[in-house]
């Protein structure tokens, strides 16, 4: 493949048969092809493209429907199976989404990381800042492509895993879910998942490595809780209380109302925590990228 | 047109690019031309306004690089052939591109067809050769039919076909009317290719000049006799008004370019030539003598042993 020598042209570029414009202070060549102001929409769709022309991408998202789905029916199929019709009485069915998606968010980081670090190790970064010489359009149209993209899968994934719960689940006692609870166990969890990979993009973005940028993503979404757990000492009890609340697996599982305490976030508030987290990272990434060299 | 004013990069104590101050002019070639390290490529980020100058100013027709809303019609620049995702196909590189700037997606096979890379469009460009690489960046540069390129060592890595074609690339986009900014480290090469030379060293502008004023000044030309009958030979050079330089050992070096005339006087007067040969001093040197004091990276031949001693300890034993 790399011996393949492409055929050689035989004339340059052709020669439009247009005219410099005269005049001007800054004579020369005139393109035939119109010119745009270019906005948002343009680093949106280019974007786009960038992102759903790259294996990883397919891959990260593979793996984490797999994992998602997989793990989300396997968990359902294991709790009925040692459940009579009394076990689950008074319970949320829907809580049984939370393993797959929490092993899933490591795919959702990792392609988030990949989003933007990738482009520093390949220097094609080099290429985007020529292209679209605005940092804060660049910044953005990532964002909001990988975040929509994010939300899509978490949602479509974790909407599917939470409708087979419901009705498997229906012989165990389990009671009929609130609206409520449906709504923050698809959109409120899958925002939660957004978000988080949102993060890690962010961070690829201030660290421009992928190893590394991953590394730091997979620690704070699991040091806490680990730490925690070897915390056996009274004395560093308050310590381990906070770092067990405000884990992103507890935070996680507040969404389905099933947190390892009862201080600590409850309700909606994971979710602000987690927007508020991002939205100064952002401010951060974003003064680097104005203020760094590429 | 690019026009650097006071143009400065410090890295920390090093300066790579020390108050350069010229302009790029449309409708011809610009060489420029350094040694390695010289700052060509900090310069020419610094015009893509990927590095933020420590001081001074560069613009682009007038405007500075981040406000261009449309820097790909304006401007096309190969920097290096690696600026690209490997997992990417060649046709799916430009077409993000071409979307960034509004450019329409059929410029993308037309590129792709003027770079000759038409039939590995749908392949991944990790999967191209060097010259591959090099030819798609030519490629993401014309993109956008911009009134200026900029190519940053171009010629490299690229086989001798591919060099004669980025040759005549080159020049048939200045005709149109286009500037086009060049980087090589090769005097050879420009020579070939630039109508205008703007040479640095260390960062500062040591030359900016036309290359045809280039070659007059540094390139001198002779003619090269060699002959048994010395004396006589210089006899005759002198009765017929032609100062000769003599070279070392047995070999004359005739000033101007006048081989027709020195054949004819030594047959009129019967002299053997050995050798007479039309010669020109290689604007490769004239380059080497302008840039050795800002020459960065020295290959040191001593203190160390010379080259022929290397190995002489074994011999003797």
């Amino acid at each position: 493949m790399s011996t393949h020598q492409p055929p050689m042209p035989q004339a340059p570029a052709p020669a439009p048969d247009w005219q410099a414009a005269p005049g001007g202070p800054y004579p020369g060549y005139t393109s035939p092809i119109p010119v745009v102001r270019t906005h948002l929409g343009h680093a949106l769709a280019s974007e786009w493209t960038k992102i759903k022309s790259v294996r990883s991408t397919m891959w990260t998202l593979g793996v984490f429907v797999l994992l998602v789905v997989g793990i989300g029916l396997l968990s359902g199929a294991l709790v009925e199976a040692n459940s009579d019709s009394e076990s689950l009485s008074g319970e949320n069915p829907l809580s049984f989404g939370f393993f797959g998606l929490l092993l899933g968010s490591i795919c959702i980081i990792t392609l988030g990381v990949l989003t933007t670090a990738s482009e520093y190790g390949t220097g094609m970064i080099r290429t985007t800042m020529t292209a679209c010489p605005s940092r804060a359009r660049v910044l953005a149209a990532k964002s909001i492509v990988f975040f929509t993209v994010a939300f899509v899968f978490a949602l479509a994934t974790s909407g599917l895993v939470a409708m087979v719960h419901a009705s498997m689940l229906e012989s165990t006692g389990a009671r009929t879910p609130t609206g409520s609870e449906w709504f923050k166990a698809t959109v409120g969890i899958s925002l939660y998942i957004a978000l988080l990979g949102l993060l890690s993009l962010l961070i690829g973005s201030v660290i421009r490595h992928s190893a590394g940028a991953i590394t730091i993503m997979i620690g704070v979404l699991l040091a806490p809780l680990v730490l925690a757990l070897f915390m056996f000492t009274e004395s560093l009890s308050a310590v381990r209380d906070a770092l067990l609340e405000y884990s992103i697996p507890n935070q996680m599982s507040v969404f389905y109302s099933n947190s390892l305490s009862e201080s600590g976030p409850s309700g909606w508030d994971p979710l602000w925590i987690m927007l508020g987290v991002t939205a100064a990272v952002f401010a951060g990434a974003y003064a680097l990228l104005q203020s760094r060299d590429v | 047109m690019i026009e650097l004013e006071g143009l400065t990069k410090r890295y920390g104590e090093k300066v790579a690019v020390d108050r350069l101050t010229f302009a790029v002019r449309p409708g011809i070639v610009t060489g420029f031309l350094g040694p390695n390290g010289a700052g060509k490529s900090t310069t020419m980020r610094m015009i893509l306004g990927l590095d933020h100058p420590t001081a001074g100013d560069v613009r682009i027709d007038g405007t500075h690089y981040r406000q261009l809303k449309d820097p790909l019609t304006y401007i096309g620049a190969l920097l290096d052939a690696k600026a690209v995702h490997g997992g990417r196909s060649a046709w799916n590189h430009l077409l993000c591109l071409a979307q960034s700037n509004g450019v329409p997606a059929s410029r993308v096979a037309e590129v792709l067809d003027v770079v000759g890379l038409t039939a590995v469009a749908r392949k991944k460009a990790k999967g191209f050769s060097y010259g591959m690489g090099q030819r798609l960046g030519i490629a993401a540069a014309l993109l956008g039919d911009p009134r200026i390129l900029m190519f940053d060592e171009p010629v490299n890595g690229l086989d001798p076909e591919g060099i004669h074609w980025i040759r005549n690339l080159m020049k048939s986009l200045a005709a149109q009317g286009r500037t086009v900014f060049v980087s090589s480290h090769l005097m050879s090469e420009m020579a070939l290719t630039a109508d205008h030379l703007v040479v640095i060293g260390q960062g500062r502008l040591l030359a900016d000049t036309s290359m045809a004023d280039f070659i007059r000044t540094n390139a001198r030309s002779y003619v090269r006799v060699r002959t048994p009958q010395r004396e006589r030979l210089l006899d005759v050079l002198h009765e017929a008004g032609i100062t000769v330089v003599e070279a070392g050992g047995e070999a004359l070096e005739v000033e101007g370019g006048k081989a027709e005339r020195i054949g004819e006087l030594a047959a009129q007067y019967g002299l053997v030539l050995h050798e007479l040969s039309p010669q020109q001093a290689s604007l490769e040197e004239a380059f080497m003598q302008l840039t050795a004091e800002s020459v960065e990276y020295h290959a040191h031949a001593g203190p160390g042993p010379a080259p022929q001693d290397w190995g002489a300890g074994w011999k003797g034993a």
